[in-house]
């Protein structure tokens, strides 16, 4: 392979970084500079946004709440997941393939389409605008997701270790914990990550199921930003608080991001 | 590998089944409740049969909605898989460039979706925004009230922010192929082309299927995106099917109707899934794997 500038990468990650510095530089701009004349970086550069953001509990208590429910989430889900993708990946069962479909196809399911039962079920049980009720709404892909991912770290663990450690003299359940579980704990890791982000950038649910306390910051964003609608120096500070998160993620999981987005099938 | 036949397997599942049960199961079980029933005044219930299919499937906002959808995800599937495969063949193979641009291609794919559709908002306004100015410039107004442009947008940012999943899913596939088949590719004076075609495209396979099968499946959902910059508009030329089923049943409140849009929409996904998921683990396979 001869070594030159990859060309056609380099124009891919370039324009796909225009919105983003777009967002960023309008982000420090003031709304006069952004709707004055056409400036390609803030000429008065102000953190008067992310002073506006960071010290109203209206607009920051938002990422608390989004911060709260997705970790309720990772935790449910990640927890259900391990052992139902250890059963997956080391035992034949009847329905054991329409089971793994099925779970597919909950990951697959439109969030629209669980809507308005979600909206009723949480009505009943009195879990509308709490944290939970929007963690366990998001369990329906995040679960399935888990399993996929995990399913695929336990079966790279060759079955002989058990069967070996059986001999020893090991059971069941100190199996898993003493050698599985630390065999898999960078899978486990990985799959934490990957359901913390696809928790996170949801909001269609996350908003039809809160109304005041549990808020996300994306909802906060459309009601106070809708109503300030032309304050599109606020909203992009806002906006770039919540690119946060992923970023840091993208730097821990570089290495596992096809797995992760391949639900465990590219490696 | 051999797999044990075992059936206490099912413990191993109860606590998954459980929360899928609260989360899916039974809100989809209440869907198909809707669909066979009206109410009156949120308590009574009245048997309707297949009253609201009939009425769906004879609907043309329903038609409309379904016929958008599938066109905006072949849209974005013609663009988005060829241009990710591609970028996947042209990526830097290694050293820290390769790094570097596989976290920066990667953002897009983390940015919360109503982000991603505020971001492209404000992208095409006419004075605020880079492509709304450059549009000005050119002497062309960047019209949000043409179909074709608002079309054009979506099918932009939809790719801006989800063709980064074909290319990372790709490079992973690419990078897993041996040195040995491009050796054995040289020694026999193959092209660039011939390389692609014969070596690097069918060791893509499964990356592609799943690269594909995400993509149908996610454009086809999608909500909050389209809905922060088009509002279903102009008209309802981007009124997509999630935007009908939420407007049929949160607006109009017209719960055994929504529930039969939801149903349909639900077993278009069942397929399509199905269809994907024999490809991605065929039978055969899990058959060798020793039922004994």
């Amino acid at each position: 392979m001869k070594r030159k500038i990859p060309l056609a990468a380099t124009l891919y990650v370039v324009l796909l970084m225009v919105p983003i510095y777009w967002l960023f530089i309008m982000s420090f701009k003031t709304n006069a500079e952004i709707f004055g004349s056409l400036t390609f970086w803030p000429h008065k550069p102000t953190l008067e946004n992310y002073r506006a953001v960071l010290s109203d509990y209206a607009w920051y208590k938002g990422y608390l709440n989004a911060a709260i429910y997705v970790c309720m989430n990772v935790a449910l889900s990640v927890l259900v997941a391990i052992p139902a993708a250890y059963g997956f990946s080391r035992f034949r069962f009847f329905g054991d393939r329409f089971l793994f479909f099925g779970f597919l196809a909950l990951r697959m399911t439109a969030p629209a389409i669980l809507l308005i039962p979600f909206v009723q079920i949480f009505s009943e049980l009195n879990m509308i605008d709490t944290h939970l009720g929007v963690a366990i709404a998001h369990s329906f892909f995040n679960v399935p997701i888990a399993i996929w991912i995990l399913e695929g770290f336990f079966s790279a663990i060759p079955p002989e270790i058990e069967e070996s450690a059986k001999v020893d003299g090991y059971g069941q359940i100190s199996i898993f914990s003493k050698i599985l579980l630390p065999q898999i704990a960078p899978g486990i890791a990985v799959t934490a990550f990957f359901c913390f982000m696809f928790s996170w950038v949801e909001l269609l649910l996350a908003n039809a199921l809160t109304t005041v306390n549990a808020k996300p910051i994306g909802a906060i964003m459309t009601r106070l930003g809708g109503v300030l609608s032309a304050n599109v120096a606020l909203l992009s500070a806002a906006s770039v608080l919540t690119l946060i998160p992923g970023i840091i993620f993208v730097i821990f999981v570089r290495k596992h991001l096809a797995r992760g987005f391949s639900l465990g099938q590219v490696n | 590998m051999d797999k044990r036949q075992n059936r206490y397997a099912y413990f191993y599942l109860l606590p998954a089944i459980s929360v899928v049960l609260v989360s899916a199961i039974i809100p989809l079980m209440t869907v198909v409740n809707y669909s066979v029933q009206d109410s009156f005044a949120g308590g009574n219930f009245f048997w309707m049969g297949a009253y609201w299919f009939e009425s769906v499937l004879g609907s043309r906002e329903f038609y409309g909605a379904l016929v958008r959808s599938l066109s905006f995800s072949a849209l974005v599937l013609l663009i988005q898989v060829p241009l990710g495969i591609y970028i996947a063949v042209h990526f830097p193979a290694k050293g820290f460039l390769s790094a570097l641009y596989l976290v920066l291609i990667a953002i897009p794919l983390l940015t919360p979706w109503l982000v991603v559709g505020y971001i492209w908002k404000v992208l095409v306004m006419p004075n605020a925004g880079l492509l709304g100015a450059a549009a000005r410039a050119l002497g062309i107004p960047y019209d949000m009230n043409n179909p074709v442009v608002v079309w054009l947008t979506l099918a932009a940012m939809d790719s801006w922010h989800w063709t980064s999943l074909v290319v990372l899913l790709c490079f992973a596939g690419l990078r897993a192929i041996p040195h040995a088949y491009y050796q054995a590719a040289q020694i026999d004076g193959a092209s660039r082309w011939a390389v692609f075609w014969h070596v690097q495209l069918p060791r893509l396979r499964l990356a592609l299927l799943i690269a594909i099968l995400l993509r149908f499946m996610d454009s086809f959902m999608i909500y909050t995106e389209a809905y922060v910059v088009t509002r279903g508009g102009p008209g309802v030329s981007t009124t997509f099917l999630s935007h009908e089923l939420v407007q049929t049943a949160t607006v109009q409140f017209d719960l055994g109707e929504g529930g039969a849009i939801s149903i349909i929409y639900f077993l278009i996904v069942l397929c399509v899934s199905w269809a994907f998921f024999s490809l991605i683990r065929p039978r055969d396979r899990a058959q060798s794997k020793g039922y004994s």
